[in-house]
């Protein structure tokens, strides 16, 4: 398998640098970016598989990169990376299209896995990720009723997707948690994907209460 | 009903009423002006507009009266002035459906003063209108032969509503520029406020990194302390403020918080839901949070892995936690005897309160604790020993 290409979005020049030392090996980096005017042209003249996204950037945040290059460049991936766990930011950039999020304490070998994943065309969520959408679905996104938009189906997570999320957040990997479930790694993978689509699908306002309330709470 | 009344009476009398009316009407402009909500400034101004597109109306009748040496044209244009006035008062505080049936009487007076906004055609004839009011007024004062009171007073009206349609629109903008200079002030209070506690925190912890670079567990250690407090003070993270300490999900915090401090390996904490610590199962809770601290400790202690996993979830009919680390592990059968920490501080904790626990670990294969305990009333069961054991 020839290495992923990668492109960094990050307005710290520091952490790009660490990135790019230990990434530098598993994965082909296509280039660097610091705000968002130049992320959109690097990354639609590139076409790499995934760019990992940060989350906030000067002039703008990711979730405008990730508009903008959908137009030009629909194939290109993203993985979103933040400091901040703050809920309205997860969510914000997961329902713009990022298909998953993690926070930049991730360990080297873990992130490699995760830009792995994505450019597969998988999702990754991060613990903390995983517990938001428990507890968005799960609380009703904090207005008590659940989500009502009419596609039930896509309100609810069923009960195998739960205990993935809920292996994910107590630390497990895609594969210890397979092993936990005996079923296959791709099989964690559909469930994952799966979740993605309905969060990103689910009804925005009531999203973005919840992630506000969760804020304030 | 007040208003509606005194424009009535003012209507069938002319009398000293409208004065008072007029006088009643200025104060509450002038109040306005200095309220430092914008909104209701906007509304009064547009209050003095039509009253401003009413005094001409008011002027000609004046001096037709004069010139014609009828005085019932005087009073009557005195009259319909205020009562006008009175009305467009009573419209802007009037109810939906009043308004209703008093708009078509209103609508050419607001054209009228829409029309009149922002030119200099009407700051001129405003300065002009006030000025000759003012001398109106004036003249009513000075010119009577007899004491008159009635005379003395309208002429002082006059000079107030000269003064008002004069001044009246610099009030306003100096009322605005007062609440924006508030609005200001109390920015950049805010930032200084900031700097402040970012100089406490972050700079302070910035300089210790540097000078403890070769000790990689006291940076790591700095770095955790000075995140949590950063995300408590950016995005009001509800466990990071030690004091409160009333559910739990800030009791896990608390505990991520104290062992990160005391022994230095980081916590990942992840929480779903949220149940409050001193309820009806606020000893259940407890317990399962001292097990999880030591399951904690023991992690970060022996395991030798860089990071732990405190996963802690609250359900409406239960509370599970689980702790988790990619360490050493260890070989269950052989060390749980003689380990008081798993067995009491674990084990014995959960089963007293007939909650559950479960440890899960091989050699090499790290470790995980499931804790568990109901959150439901369970009537056949002696579990709840609340009233022996609380403090």
């Amino acid at each position: 398998m020839s290495a992923h290409r990668v492109v960094l979005v990050d307005d710290h020049e520091l952490f790009r640098a660490g990135v790019r030392a230990e990434l530098g090996e598993r994965c082909e980096i296509l280039g660097e970016a610091g705000d968002v005017a130049e992320a959109i042209e690097l990354i639609c003249a590139s076409e790499p598989d995934v760019v990992l996204l940060d989350v906030h950037l000067p002039s703008g945040s990711g979730e405008e990169v990730i508009a903008a290059v959908r137009e030009r460049a629909p194939g290109v991936r993203f993985l979103a990376l933040s400091v901040s766990d703050a809920p309205e930011d997860v969510i914000g950039v997961i329902r713009s299209g990022a298909r998953g999020y993690v926070t930049k304490t991730i360990a080297a070998d873990e992130l490699a896995d995760a830009l792995g994943r994505i450019a597969e065309g998988d999702a990754v969520f991060s613990p903390r990720l995983a517990g938001f959408v428990l507890d968005a679905f799960a609380g009703g996104f904090g207005g008590g009723a659940a989500l009502t938009h009419g596609d039930r189906e896509l309100d609810q997570l069923t009960a195998r997707e739960r205990e993935v999320l809920r292996l994910i957040a107590r630390g497990y990997t895609y594969k210890e948690l397979a092993r936990e479930l005996t079923i296959s790694v791709k099989t964690v993978e559909t469930h994952v994907s799966s979740v993605l689509r309905k969060l990103q699908l689910s009804n925005r306002h009531q999203l973005t209460r919840w992630a506000t309330e969760r804020r304030l709470s | 009903m007040l208003r509606i009344a005194l424009v009535l009476l003012g209507l069938i009398s002319s009398g000293l009423a409208f004065a008072g009316y007029v006088l009643a009407w200025l104060f509450i402009v002038r109040e306005g002006e200095q309220e430092p909500i914008g909104k209701r400034a906007t509304g009064d101004r547009r209050g003095i507009m039509v009253g401003v597109a009413l005094i001409p109306a008011l002027i000609v009748a004046l001096v037709l009266a004069a010139v014609l040496g009828a005085g019932w044209l005087g009073s009557g244009a005195w009259a319909l002035f205020v009562a006008g006035a009175g009305l467009v008062l009573v419209y802007r505080n009037a109810a939906e459906d009043e308004r209703a049936a008093m708009r078509r009487v209103a609508e050419p007076l607001w054209r009228l003063s829409s029309n009149r906004q922002r030119s200099w055609f009407v700051f001129t004839r405003r300065i002009v209108l006030g000025a000759a009011l003012m001398l109106i007024g004036l003249a009513f004062l000075v010119s009577g032969h007899r004491v008159n009171l009635a005379r003395a007073f309208l002429g002082l009206v006059l000079i107030i509503a000269g003064l008002v349609i004069v001044f009246g629109p610099w009030w306003l903008s100096v009322g605005h520029e007062l609440v924006d200079e508030r609005q200001a002030r109390a920015r950049a209070e805010e930032r200084a406020d900031l700097a402040a506690r970012v100089h406490d925190s972050v700079l302070q912890t910035l300089a210790l990194i540097q000078r403890r670079a070769d000790q990689p567990q006291q940076v790591i250690q700095l770095a955790r302390a000075q995140e949590r407090e950063l995300r408590a003070m950016l995005f009001s993270d509800p466990g990071a403020d030690a004091a409160r300490d009333e559910s739990f999900a800030a009791a896990l915090r608390r505990i991520q918080q104290e062992v990160e401090a005391s022994h230095g390996v980081p916590i990942e904490v992840v929480v779903v839901g949220d149940v409050p610590l001193d309820g009806r199962f606020a000893e259940r809770l407890s317990a399962l949070l001292a097990a999880g601290r030591e399951a904690s400790v023991n992690a970060a202690k022996w395991s030798g892995a860089p990071v732990i996993s405190l996963f802690g979830e609250a359900e409406p009919e239960r509370a599970s936690l689980f702790v988790r680390d990619r360490g050493g592990g260890f070989d269950l059968a052989a060390v749980a005897a003689d380990r008081k920490g798993l067995s009491e501080s674990i084990r014995g904790r959960m089963s007293r309160c007939g909650g559950t626990a479960e440890i899960r670990t091989a050699p090499g294969e790290g470790t995980e604790v499931r804790l568990s305990v109901r959150l439901e009333a369970d009537r056949h069961a002696t579990t709840d020993r609340r009233a022996g054991t609380a403090p």
